[in-house]
Formats: structure tokens, sequence, C-alpha cells
């Protein structure tokens, strides 16, 4: 597959402060990248670098298999994690100005911002000004504003903070669709649920490094331990608890389910089959639930992150 | 070039279209036509009110000899002694009253005048005593036997003709001239630098303030950004300056018109008047001739030149200021070495350009960049040697690339930047980011 965006071995110092030690990303065309990682880790320099903000100090970008330059500047939309309109200016004026910043013409910019307006069902606050308006409804606007031009790459940076739940998943099915109709986007979030619904790679950075990087199923299959929820209604719960016990190393459940006198987690050795646990379950019981353990990004995160 | 007319346009528009500076726009003009108005009302109702002058002449002659001239207005008293005419006069609530005794000879008479006043100015008491003088020199004149016509037509007058060493005639209004020329042109630079570098550094502290500066930056480059602001800013300051001369104009003669006070002074009526008050005219004229015997050219070039690299240099300082520091309050430490270096500058011409145009304070003063602009413009009516201008403008011009840099790479990294006031050091350090 192409890659829209390959970073390779960036590094970036800012004194005696290590911003970025030689990361490299490849974010291949059409995909949802998630770019995680803790404070500090990193991730908004990288994402500066590649809005050409800041220029790394060794290492190269490639967007499209170019060499990284002023031309690409329209072909991205960047919405920051801390971002702002100017609070005199009329909505509609500063939205055509930002949208003429990324080099559309005034007519265009125009009867684009008013399809998006109506969509979003915004046109009356064309005239108004900023203070007018609450925080999630100015971010509904530096939304537009970023995907306005149809970038080819869209970088979001925690694009649902200061949402509420309804406009949260307005915004959510609205990234979708641009990625459906093409464009790849970068994800920046510390929200682990939604980079669970949506990125399909991720990359995690710590402490300038990239740790982690990789399809997010990969990733997921790597981390997996082999561990199972049972719970069952047996006759005999006591004897087959012990015959459980003896057999694979048991754990406490970290799961409810109902109807059941037996209940807990098991994590399987290499030379162990889940097909035998099934049986053994079945033998004398009623088996009420059987489920693998896979991490979560969240747990993934954590995992990652603290043994780094 | 795109996006700096861009962010040029903006600014601009943005700055003309804030209620702030569209009122300072017309109330500043209103205010100072305003104050023109009262200064010539208050000059008009002072030279309207009459001064009685109650005389009691017992000398016969003087009284008809002295002159009733526009405000001043002599009155004879008739035959009373001292103490009856103060009374007299003081129940006439009169302005002063002159009581002339009789002598023989014209100084006695002199020494026993007596005038008598609550608050006499200045001028009438001058007024008063030169015309006496004339009147008792001529009488004393006449006893001896001495015809003035005579004395008059030999007396010799004597008017210095000035000129430079380089033949250019100058009159003694031209160091005048020069002095409130040079100190106008550099306050002019003075209050532009301040009133707009400080609006310079309000926009990008409010574009960092308000998140939008990181939206901007990617898609323009921060140079773009910093550059379009300052010639965005200077525009309107140009508008705001050029609609304050117009309105203060257009104010002062509607003024005039409407309470038919006049509020300037008109050149030309003084010359015309010369024959009737030839004092006040010839100052008149002279203030004319030496207003036109300054190097009026090279003054309007240097100022150009001196306007634009002062400013640049000034504003370029601001813009990185105001990208340091996340508010106004943080500002202040930044720009108290500034206002310090400018005041510097204002007082090094005005101490020492009136005392020695071309002394070594001054000419040192006009080569350092931070204050040359300033000093400069006061030396230049002066007249300074051409080489002496281009070499200060050389260094100026270069000290403007060198600032702009550096305020491009403090703007660049400080814009991004938020939470403590960097110190010096750290100033420092980020030019090498």
């Amino acid at each position: 597959m192409n890659n829209l965006l390959v970073a390779n071995s960036i590094s970036k110092q800012f004194g005696n402060f290590t911003a970025l030690n030689n990361v490299s990303i490849n974010i291949p065309e059409g995909s949802i990248f998630g770019l995680l990682g803790p404070n500090g880790a990193g991730k908004t320099t990288l994402i500066r670098i590649i809005n050409q903000i800041t220029a790394p100090d060794t290492g190269t970008v490639l967007f499209n298999n170019e060499s990284l330059n002023s031309n690409h500047i329209k072909d991205i939309g960047y919405l920051p994690e801390e971002r702002g309109l100017y609070p005199k200016m009329k909505i509609g004026e500063q939205a055509i100005y930002l949208a003429q910043l990324k080099g559309m013409d005034r007519q265009s910019a125009r009867s684009e911002l008013k399809k998006w307006f109506d969509k979003f069902e915004i046109s009356d606050w064309w005239n108004k000004k900023v203070t007018e308006l609450s925080k999630g409804m100015a971010q509904k606007v530096q939304f537009i504003v970023t995907v306005l031009h149809k970038p080819k790459l869209l970088i979001f940076d925690e694009p649902f903070s200061g949402f509420d739940p309804i406009n949260a998943n307005l915004i959510k099915d609205e990234i979708l669709q641009l990625n459906k109709d093409g464009a790849t986007v970068i994800f920046s979030t510390h929200r682990m649920e939604s980079v669970e619904e949506l990125c399909e790679y991720i990359t995690l950075i710590n402490k300038s490094n990239k740790i982690l990087d990789g399809k997010l199923d990969d990733i997921k299959r790597n981390f997996k331990t082999n561990t199972f929820e049972i719970a069952v209604n047996s006759l005999e719960s006591q004897v087959l608890k012990k015959e459980l016990e003896s057999k694979y190393q048991t754990m406490t459940p970290t799961f409810r389910t109902i109807g059941d006198n037996l209940r807990m987690n098991i994590k399987l050795k290499s030379n162990q089959s889940s097909d035998e646990l099934i049986n053994l379950l079945n033998k004398n019981s009623k088996l009420i639930h059987f489920k693998e353990v896979v991490p979560t990004a969240n747990e993934i995160f954590i995992n990652s992150v603290e043994n780094d | 070039m795109g996006n700096f007319t861009l962010i040029t346009s903006r600014e601009y528009l943005n700055k003309i279209t804030n209620k702030t500076f569209i009122l300072s726009t017309l109330l500043t003009p209103l205010f100072i036509a305003g104050i023109f108005l009262l200064i010539g009302w208050l000059t008009s109702v002072n030279n309207e009110s009459v001064k009685n002058i109650s005389v009691v002449d017992n000398t016969g002659y003087i009284y008809e000899k002295l002159n009733s001239s526009g405000t001043i207005k002599y009155e004879l008293l008739g035959d009373f002694s001292i103490d009856e005419a103060r009374e007299i006069s003081n129940a006439k609530s009169d302005y002063a009253l002159l009581y002339i005794n009789d002598f023989e000879s014209p100084k006695a008479i002199a020494d026993s005048i007596k005038f008598i006043s609550e608050d006499a100015t200045l001028t009438v008491i001058n007024n008063i005593e030169s015309q006496l003088e004339n009147i008792l020199t001529n009488e004393n004149f006449k006893i001896n036997n001495i015809d003035i016509n005579q004395i008059n037509k030999r007396k010799v007058y004597v008017d210095l003709s000035q000129e430079t060493f380089e033949g250019e005639k100058t009159t003694k209004a031209d160091g005048l001239i020069k002095l409130i020329f040079g100190f106008i042109l550099g306050m002019m630079l003075y209050m532009f630098i301040f009133i707009y570098g400080s609006m310079i550094m309000m926009s990008v502290i409010e574009e960092k303030t308000n998140r939008i500066i990181e939206i901007v930056i990617s898609s323009v480059k921060p140079f773009q950004s910093m550059t379009g602001k300052i010639v965005g800013v200077s525009l309107a300051g140009l508008t705001q300056f050029v609609m304050w001369g117009i309105l203060i104009s257009v104010f002062s003669s509607l003024f005039s018109y409407f309470f038919g006070i006049t509020t300037t002074y008109e050149n030309t009526e003084l010359i015309l008047n010369a024959s009737e008050d030839s004092e006040i005219s010839s100052a008149a004229l002279g203030m004319i001739s030496a207003f036109m015997n300054l190097p009026l050219l090279n003054i309007m070039i240097a100022f150009v030149f001196y306007f634009l690299g002062g400013y640049l240099l000034y504003s370029s300082i601001f813009a990185a200021i105001g990208a340091a520091v996340d508010n106004q309050t943080d500002a202040q430490q930044f720009l108290m070495p500034i206002t310090i270096i400018l005041i510097v500058a204002l007082y090094v011409g005005m101490l020492t350009v009136p005392e020695d145009p071309n002394g070594i304070v001054a000419q040192i003063f006009s080569f350092i960049p931070l204050t040359s602009p300033v000093v400069m413009m006061m030396r230049i009516p002066h007249g300074v040697p051409l080489f002496e201008q281009i070499l200060s403008l050389l260094i100026l011009f270069v000290s403007v690339i060198l600032v702009i840099w550096i305020a491009a790479k403090i703007y660049r990294i400080g814009i991004l930047m938020y939470g403590k006031k960097p110190s010096y050091k750290e100033l420092i350090k980020w030019l090498k980011y």
C-alpha cells in the first residue's frame, strides 16, 4: 500500500531537551492513524514538523513520495489541540481568511463554507463574533476550517475535547466520512475508546522515542496473554474448581455474568489449547460465558509506557 | 507573497474597523481642535477686555500724546489730588491710575510719576514706560533746543546680516525654527514608534493568547506572519496619522466658522499688516524665511529613511516581545529598556542639540541605531554633513536587518511557548534553536 506520509529517523532537540529521538513513521494512504503517547512525549513536535511549523534537526519527511515542501501546506489540514479564533472578527469572515491562507480563493471558500454551515445548521452564525459563541460552537467552526480545503491529510489533535457527546459523535461521523472519501487521518488523542473505535494503525511515542507501532489488530494479537474469561453453572462446582486450579493458572474474574456458580479467568500455557478447556467445562456443567481476553488500546498504552 | 498580502490586509482592516481605533481617530483631532479653540477663545477674550487707565496730568502735555492703543484706553481724570484720584479710579474699577506731577525738568517728572494698579501685566507696564520715555525725552530735547528730526535722521540702525561659512544666509529666527522643527520631527517619530509599536505587540499577544497562531503558522511561515503584521499595523497607523492631519484642519476651520474665532494666525495676514505693526510682521517674516532656509529636501529625504528604519527596528522588537510573553503585564519587563533608550534619545536630542548640534555627544548618539532616528531628526535642520547621514543610515539599516532576523527567531519559538515568562537567557537560547 502506498504511504501518504513517511517520516524517516526524525530527531529534534530544543537546547538540551530532546523532543524526538530518531522517530520513524509510515502513514498508509487512506488510513486512520493514531499517534499516541503520554503528555510531553513529543507528539505535538512531530505534528508540527509534519505541518512545517518547525523543521527537524535530522531526518526527512516525504509527502506523497515527495520531499515535504511549502506546496504541501494546502494538502494538509491541521486542528491543533490548543485552538482558537479571532475574538473580534466575524465567524464567516475569519473562516474565509483562514481558508485563503490555505490557498483557496475567496469565492470557492465562501461557497464551500456555506455548504458546511448548512450541514452543521449554523448558517445564522456567519455574522456573529466568536465571543458570542460557546466553546463547543467555536470548535465546530474550527473543525470546518480544518477540513474546508479538502486536504489529503487531516491531522486532529484531541478533536473531541470541548464537545458534548452528541456533537462529538457528529464530528466523529464527519471524520469517518472524510476518510471514506479518501482523506488520510492522523489522530492524536488520549481518549483510548476513540482510538479503539477509529484507528487502523497506531504509533506510540514515549519520552521522545517510538516504542510501538503497527496495525492495531496485530499489536493486540502480540499483546494478548492467552487468557480466557469463563463462567459455568456446574452441579459440582467445587470439584470443577479444584480440577481447573490444578491444571491451569487461574485468576480472579474480571467480568460479571448472571446465572453462574463458578466464574474465573484462566491463563493457558503455550502447550494448552482452548478446545481442551471448553471440553472440560462442557463435561458436567452448563457453559455460560467463554471469551478470550483481548487487551484494549488503553491496556496496551499503559503497559507499554510503564514497561518502557 | 499572496499570504503576506492576506495577512497585511486582514491586520489593516481589522485595525481600522476596530471601535477603539475609530474613536481615537475621530476624538483625538476633536480634542486637539477643541484645545486650539479654547486657546483662541481665551486669547480673544483677553484681548477684547479694554484696560481703562485713568490719568491725572498736571503737566498738561503728556496726556494728549499718550496713544490709546487697542486694549489700553487712557482717560483724563481732571485736577485731583493723588488720594482723591485713587478713590475715584478705584470706584470706577479702573485697570490702573497714572498720576503725573508737574516739575520743571522732564527728569524730575519721570521720577515722580505714580502708577497704581492691582495686577498690571509686564506688557502693559512696558508699553506705558516706553511711551512716557518717548514723550519726556522729546520734551527734554525741546527744552535743550535739540532738533529731534536731526537726531532721527542721523541715527544709525544695525541689523547684522548673518550667514554660514558655506555662504547660506541665516537670521536670528533660524536657530529657533531649527530647534522647534527638529524637535517636532523627533517627537513625531518617538510617538509613532510607541503608539503603533505597542499596537503590533498587542496584536501578536492577541493571536497568541487566543491560540489562533498555531492554525495561522500551519499555513504561513512565522516570518510572513510577523512582517505582515508589522506592515498591516503600520499602514493602519499611517492612515490614522493622515486622518488626524485632515480632521484637525477640518475641525479647526469648522470651529472657527461656527464660533467666529480664529484658531490659527495666518502668515499672509501678518505680512499684509507689515506696515502697521512692523515689529510683529518682521518677526513673522523672519520665521518664514528661516523656515525656507532649512535644508528642506534633506530633511524630507532623511525623515523618510529614518522613519522607516527606526520604525522597522523598534516594531520588530515589539513583535518579538509580544511573541515572547503571554500577556501585557509580562511585557513590561521587556518594554522598560526600550522605553528608557527612546527617552534617552529624546533627552540627548533636547539637551545637546541646542547647545552644539555637531558636538561629540550628539554625534555618537546619531550613530547608535536605537537612538539615531530621533537624534538625527533633531540635528538635521541644523545641517549635518552628508557622509555622516549616510554612515548613520547604513548602520541603521544593517541593524534593522539584524534585528528583524533576531526578532523572527524569537517570534518563531515564542508564539508557541505558553506558561512562564522567559528570561533574557532563555531568549538568547531560542536564537540557537
